[in-house]
């Protein structure tokens, strides 16, 4: 189960858009809020175009045990560094929150192993989900059973999968 | 709780993926996910494992008055729950139209067929009758519930001894196990139900759905069959159209699911048989694995990895070369400058256009950090090399006739300027560039 921390970057799904605000799903006890103006670029007449279900990869504003918790996609100096809706395509999924960490880890071996294989787009969120995308299906597929598998996999173990992957 | 929502992503990749026929977890079509069976210490109880949906089942017997209409018949009684600990969506006392249809299709699968004989269970004809019990409780899910549910109804239910009876005229005396050996249940044949989902109104179907596909599935065709071919039940639910050869299509892959499962249970159960006989150890003790947090286990998933093409240097290959970047201080007019231009914003891409060929763009929350690192430096480094450039007034365009305001032996620079701009640029040439300008 996820609780919401400051200042962690997540992965939210849109379930509703209630006038100026969006909720989003975090994975945690509560849903999260999230104004519309706080995507970059977002004024009254330029709305973001986001859709119930679509992704958003945000922060937390705030973030206590005893309020709703609230998410913005822009950072201190009104940038989006990478925030916003995420594209159409790709793949979500779910994995634990240790593995997450060990991902965002500098120097992660797992995705520079996995970058030899082929292209692909990657986000990570600290509640545990991340969004994968690849050229075609079965890449995608690829990469989310070995993301999938990394916990449960020794050093050895991926380098031997990823070697028989990269041989075909 | 409320359960998760699914994105429109997760939909429309599921949804490509069934176009091209690949499922989640690298199995085939028509591929049912690994069936593990374990049995409990006591007689009727039983795990069944379908991938990770997990249902337990527990038959449980009770002397009682027979039904008034039916005098000479035992009751059957079949229960399945959905427990909050299956999945966040389930709450504990609400009966939700799921439960409703999972818990009549059970029955139904299971009564009507009569796969139970229930004349046996009587023991005096208008008095007393045997009362078979049937809990089935829902452990986690992950899709598929009606088909893990009915294995492990009929496992239980073949695998259950009753206590033995005897009547001697009025006297009816109930033998504890002690005493006599318990006695199974009569049953004339196990019906299996198997779930095929449909996407596309009907053009392409799935059998053993994964929680996912669930959700993203047209409708559902259930089909209960024994391995005599009969059909017991069937059950279209969603509201598709279907086509009268596509369920006859799914008719015969049941048959042959039904056979491979029937065959895994009879063996399950000869296994069980052994060991109690034998007086080894037997019991969920013994039969479920250790899942300890230490012990990291997890099925492999035969995921197709045929056709993976595009390696990185096949990419590099392929990819064209970056375009070209202009990292000299521009002077629009005189007193201002411009390093780069303002169109084509492409600092942090020369020395790494190679390398990012074979990486796109990696976790973003990881690379903000990263590549500001790396801009930081190109951004150095180019303002070292800059200073010893002259300055080359341009102005916005990029035409190769550059009219300029206040000719100061423009001409020169511009000319240079566009000659550079026909060069083939690679990070070779482009040092190579910045070494010649240096040099004039």
């Amino acid at each position: 189960q996820y609780v919401p921390v400051k200042g962690d970057h997540v992965i939210g799904i849109v379930t509703a858009k209630a006038g100026d605000v969006f909720k989003l799903d975090v994975g945690g006890s509560e849903q999260a809020s999230l104004s519309y103006l706080a995507f970059e670029g977002a004024t009254k007449r330029n709305r973001p175009n986001v859709q119930v279900g679509d992704l958003i990869y945000g922060q937390f504003l705030v973030a206590n045990k005893d309020m709703e918790p609230e998410m913005v996609c822009i950072d201190s100096s009104g940038r989006s560094s990478g925030m916003g809706l995420i594209g159409q395509d790709g793949f979500l999924f779910k994995v634990s929150l240790g593995l997450i960490r060990k991902l965002l880890a500098p120097k992660c071996e797992i995705i520079q192993e996995l970058s030899q294989l082929y292209p692909f787009e990657l986000v990570l969120g600290m509640n545990g989900r991340i969004w994968v995308k690849a050229k075609t299906v079965q890449q995608t597929l690829i990469i989310v059973n070995i993301l999938e598998a990394c916990e449960y996999m020794t050093a050895e173990q991926r380098k031997q999968a990823l070697a028989k992957l990269s041989g075909n | 709780m409320k359960a998760t929502p699914l994105s429109n992503c997760e939909r429309r990749f599921l949804l490509r993926a069934v176009e091209e026929r690949k499922r989640l977890d690298g199995r085939q079509c028509y591929d049912y996910r690994n069936v593990r069976i374990s049995f409990g210490a006591d007689y009727g109880c039983c795990v069944v494992e379908l991938g990770k949906t997990r249902v337990l089942g527990q038959v449980s017997c009770e002397l009682v008055p027979p039904k008034p209409n039916r005098p000479t018949e035992g009751i059957l009684f079949f229960n399945l729950e959905l427990s909050p600990m299956a999945a966040p969506g389930f709450e504990p006392g609400r009966q939700s139209e799921l439960l409703v249809k999972l818990n009549r299709l059970i029955e139904r699968c299971l009564r009507n067929s009569k796969c139970i004989d229930t004349e046996s269970l009587c023991v005096v004809a208008g008095e007393k009758v045997w009362q078979i019990r049937l809990d089935l409780h829902l452990l986690n899910h992950d899709g598929n519930i009606i088909d893990a549910a009915s294995i492990a109804g009929i496992v239980a239910l073949c695998h259950f001894r009753r206590p033995d009876v005897s009547v001697q005229g009025e006297e009816v005396t109930v033998y504890t196990p002690e005493e006599r050996d318990p006695v199974p249940l009569s049953i004339h044949h196990m019906p299996i139900c198997v779930s095929f989902a449909f996407f596309q109104q009907g053009t392409y179907l799935l059998v053993d759905p994964s929680e996912r596909e669930e959700r993203v599935m047209d409708g559902l065709l259930v089909i209960a069959m024994n391995k005599h071919r009969e059909i017991c039940t069937i059950q279209s639910s969603g509201g598709i159209m279907l086509v009268k050869d596509q369920v006859l299509r799914c008719s015969k892959i049941t048959a042959v699911k039904v056979a491979e499962i029937t065959e895994l249970i009879q063996k399950a159960l000869e296994n069980d048989q052994k060991v109690r006989k034998e007086g080894g150890k037997f019991g969920f003790a013994e039969s479920i694995p250790n899942q300890k947090i230490t012990a990291f286990k997890m099925e492999s998933a035969a995921v197709d990895t045929n056709n993976v093409e595009e390696q990185a240097e096949e990419i590099i290959t392929k990819a064209d070369p970056p375009s070209e970047v202009f990292a000299k201080p521009i002077l629009h007019t005189p007193g201002t400058a411009q390093i780069g231009e303002g169109i084509e914003n492409s600092w942090g891409d020369l020395e790494e256009s190679e390398r990012e060929e074979a990486v796109e763009e990696e976790g973003e929350s990881e690379a903000t950090a990263f590549e500001c690192q790396k801009m930081e430096t190109e951004d150095t480094s180019m303002m070292r090399e800059t200073k010893k450039d002259e300055p080359i007034v341009l102005s916005d365009s990029e035409e190769e006739e550059v009219v300029i305001l206040e000719p100061q032996e423009l001409p020169k620079k511009t000319r240079t300027q566009t000659n550079s701009k026909q060069e083939n640029t690679s990070k070779k040439a482009f040092n190579k560039r910045r070494r010649k300008k240096r040099a004039a």
